[in-house]
């Protein structure tokens, strides 16, 4: 008799924990993070296409189809690095075909030469231009990923890259020494 | 009253892991009274001197002022303001050279100053607590009270938010070698201190106040305990000589036993830390409606023939500072002169003499290079361990080191780099004088750029993604414009047959017939003439 009482009170037990079980497996599933996410999150989002892919997220499918990791310029050896991390294969050195790395730079458009086209508004990846048919247009400096693609088409040619300037709250320490320690030595 | 309390009540005075104790060198700079110095020609205000946002220009080049006036304004970000130092005119505005170790340049503000020293209209404030909270936070934000012990935190924001708060600490330990500012302004300025201190209570919500000291500045100590029987609020503790009991988080440990937890606030366990030079700041701000427009600076080191302590106007230039304090620059012209802003644990070495002092200059160290030999060679870690013996934050900083020179910023942050403080403490009994706190400076600031990128990627890519989005939804109304037009004429033409009426199809058909028709009659009409002509 006890052991069809322990039968039972395990098969309910089993039961009960099942069906919790199985109704948390769907109501609390973790949506699995797709290779192409993964891999976009890596790139720079620099938009520039010197991957030869328009964008990067165009870039990160092909390299979740196969594609070489080493494309990608604006990202350099460090991109290159963490995507040979990600997908498990040997980090290679740029493929210089695609472009060098570069400091980062942005636009900056000389507004008094513009002559409002607005060719640049539509290579601008970002919409980080900002501008209408015959006025003077102007780059919004933080929203520019320094793509290079509105230098192109402007008629004029008024668009510069210059590099992005380094400021003190940017600005990165370097190993010059500073004295920290030795105020014992006259004792 | 929890045991812990009744600790605190007590005046326990708990300990912290590590530190150490470098030579104080203070009588050099201890011993006379806080003395003003004549008024220089030109003042730099940098328009940043504390951390966060900036605030907008009040003034134009060629305008005059008067000592004491805005040159900035609060606006709408919260900024924090800054004030003209004596009366002159603004010659000049953009970017100049500023106090930072990368010796970059932000923009300033250029004083020619007039000789008259004339001050601005103030409005003091007979009874403070007349005022509200919002309203005296805002005479302090207007007054441009920042930290004036660190890294120049806005006092009004670090007051603003509203927690249960158990004690207020006013921080008078000054524990940095060399400096003796805040030990004079103890001394000559209890009174006024104590003011301060009384608003910032009073501000805070908060019961009590706890004043530290360090056991090696008797007279500040005395002075306060001359005061100090009239104010049952605050109590005085005194702490054990030992650098660096005047951190944050080591002085709480100090005073309370308590643990600010790792990126945590003081305020995470119902505390509040305000620096001596800021009450008095604060007390100056609130009671005279006097900005802060001069600090005690210490001026000391070997070189330097008169040191001691010196009330500065913010913007006067390290160069002309020395000129009064006599400056003797090592004679040797092997060598270098170096002008250490800060003390010899956390200061840094000046890019050149033309940079203001700010609202956080608290030193001006010259020192001869026998007291302070330059920077050796670096030489290999030997895994002595010394370094993690003195770290007050109990890090290990040799680890740090490997994972720095490797880059390795995760690992780093899992060592909890962003708990150092700073100190100094691991390189000064590093026996391979490794510049460790530059490894560690210079991997926050990498791990910071990161960070600003990452975020900025994120942007981009919603900004991609919105324009792809908005490029494809202007594509399918572009096709879904053309089939409605197609669409709409289709259906024109229906209803133009529906009534009878000609079918333009047909139209076209009947023009078409009506052309072969005249083409085959001026066939026919050729070929006849041909037939007649042959007949002839
Ligand atoms: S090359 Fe340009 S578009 Fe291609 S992945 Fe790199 S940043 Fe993105
Ligand atoms: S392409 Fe050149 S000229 Fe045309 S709107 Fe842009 S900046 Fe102006
Ligand atoms: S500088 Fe940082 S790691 Fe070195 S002792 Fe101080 S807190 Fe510890
Ligand atoms: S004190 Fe210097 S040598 Fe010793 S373990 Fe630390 S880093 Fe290495």
């Amino acid at each position: 008799m006890t052991v069809v009482t322990a039968l039972i009170v395990l098969g309910v037990l089993a039961l009960a924990f099942g069906l919790v079980l199985g109704f948390a497996a769907v109501r609390f599933r973790v949506e699995s993070d797709p290779i192409v996410d993964q891999i976009d999150a890596l790139l720079p989002q620099t938009q520039c296409g010197q991957c030869g892919y328009p964008g990067c997220r165009p870039y990160a499918e092909a390299i979740a189809n196969g594609d070489e990791i080493n494309k990608c310029p604006p990202g350099g050896q460090a991109t290159i690095n963490a995507l040979a991390d990600l997908m498990g294969v040997e980090a290679k050195p740029l493929d210089s075909a695609h472009g060098e790395e570069d400091v980062k730079k942005v636009a900056v458009i000389r507004e008094d030469e513009c002559i409002g086209c607005t060719k640049c508004i539509q290579a601008c990846p970002v919409d980080a231009i900002l501008g209408a048919a015959k006025q003077m247009h102007t780059v919004i400096a933080h929203e520019c990923t320094g793509c290079d693609l509105c230098v192109e088409p402007c008629p004029v040619d008024c668009i510069d890259m210059v590099p992005v300037p380094v400021r003190p709250d940017n600005w990165q320490w370097d190993l010059q020494q500073i004295p920290v320690k030795n105020v014992e030595s006259s004792h | 009253m929890s045991a812990a309390t009744k600790a605190i009540e007590a005046g326990h005075i708990w300990t912290f892991p590590g530190g150490i104790h470098p030579p104080e060198r203070k009588d050099r700079s201890n011993t006379t009274p806080i003395e003003v110095l004549p008024l220089a020609k030109q003042f730099i205000v940098p328009i940043k001197q504390h951390s966060g946002p900036v605030g907008d220009l009040l003034v134009a080049v060629g305008d005059n002022v008067k000592a004491g006036q805005p040159l900035t304004q609060v606006g709408i970000n919260n900024a924090l303001p800054v004030h003209v130092p004596t009366s002159g005119t603004v010659s000049a505005i953009g970017p100049g050279r500023i106090a930072h170790p990368s010796g970059l340049t932000d923009t300033v503000i250029t004083i020619d100053a007039d000789g008259n020293d004339e001050f601005y209209s103030f409005t003091p404030l007979a009874d403070y607590t007349t005022l509200s909270r919002a309203e005296l936070l805002d005479r302090i934000r207007q007054a441009g009270v920042a930290g004036l012990g660190g890294a120049g935190f806005p006092t009004a924001q670090k007051l603003a938010l509203q927690r249960p708060l158990d004690y207020l600490i006013i921080n008078g330990v000054e524990c940095e070698p060399y400096i003796s500012a805040d030990d004079r302004l103890m001394r000559e300025h209890a009174q006024t201190i104590i003011d301060g201190t009384e608003i910032l209570l009073h501000i805070a919500g908060c019961e009590k106040a706890l004043i530290a000291i360090e056991a090696n500045k008797p007279e500040a100590i005395a002075a306060f305990e001359a005061l100090l029987p009239n104010y049952p609020q605050l109590a005085l503790r005194v702490v054990p000589t030992k650098y660096p009991s005047g951190g944050e988080k080591q002085l709480i440990q100090l005073l309370t036993g308590r643990q600010v937890p790792s990126r945590g606030l003081p305020i995470d366990v119902g505390l509040v830390m305000q620096n001596v030079g800021t009450a008095f700041a604060v007390a100056q701000a609130v009671l005279n409606g006097k900005p802060l427009i001069e600090r005690v600076v210490t001026v000391t080191g070997d070189n330097i023939a008169k040191p001691g302590n010196y009330w500065v106007r913010i913007g006067t230039t390290v160069a002309e500072l020395l000129n009064q304090c006599g400056f003797n620059p090592v004679a040797d012209s092997k060598q270098e002169q170096r002008v250490i802003m800060g003390g010899p644990m956390m200061g840094f070495t000046l890019p050149d003499l033309d940079v203001p002092v700010v609202k956080i200059t608290n030193c001006i160290l010259v020192p001869s290079n026998q007291e302070l030999a330059p920077a050796a060679e670096e030489m290999n870690c030997i895994r002595c361990g010394a370094c993690a013996d003195v770290c007050p934050a109990q890090l290990l900083p040799q680890q740090m080191q490997w994972l720095a020179k490797a880059k390795d910023y995760d690992g780093l942050e899992q060592q909890n780099l962003f708990d150092c403080i700073e100190c100094g403490a691991c390189a000064y009994v590093c026996p391979s004088e490794i510049p460790l706190v530059h490894y560690y400076r210079k991997a926050k600031a990498e791990i910071r750029n990161i960070a600003r990128e990452k975020a900025k990627a994120e942007v981009a890519r919603e900004r991609f993604e919105a324009r792809q989005e908005r490029l494809e939804r202007e594509k399918q109304e572009r096709l879904e414009r053309h089939r409605k037009a197609a669409e709409a004429r289709k259906k024109a033409q229906a209803e133009a047959v529906a009534q009878g009426g000609d079918n333009p199809q047909d139209a076209v058909q009947a023009a078409i017939a009506r052309a072969k028709a005249r083409k085959a009659a001026q066939a026919a009409a050729a070929a006849k003439q041909n037939q007649e002509g042959d007949d002839e």
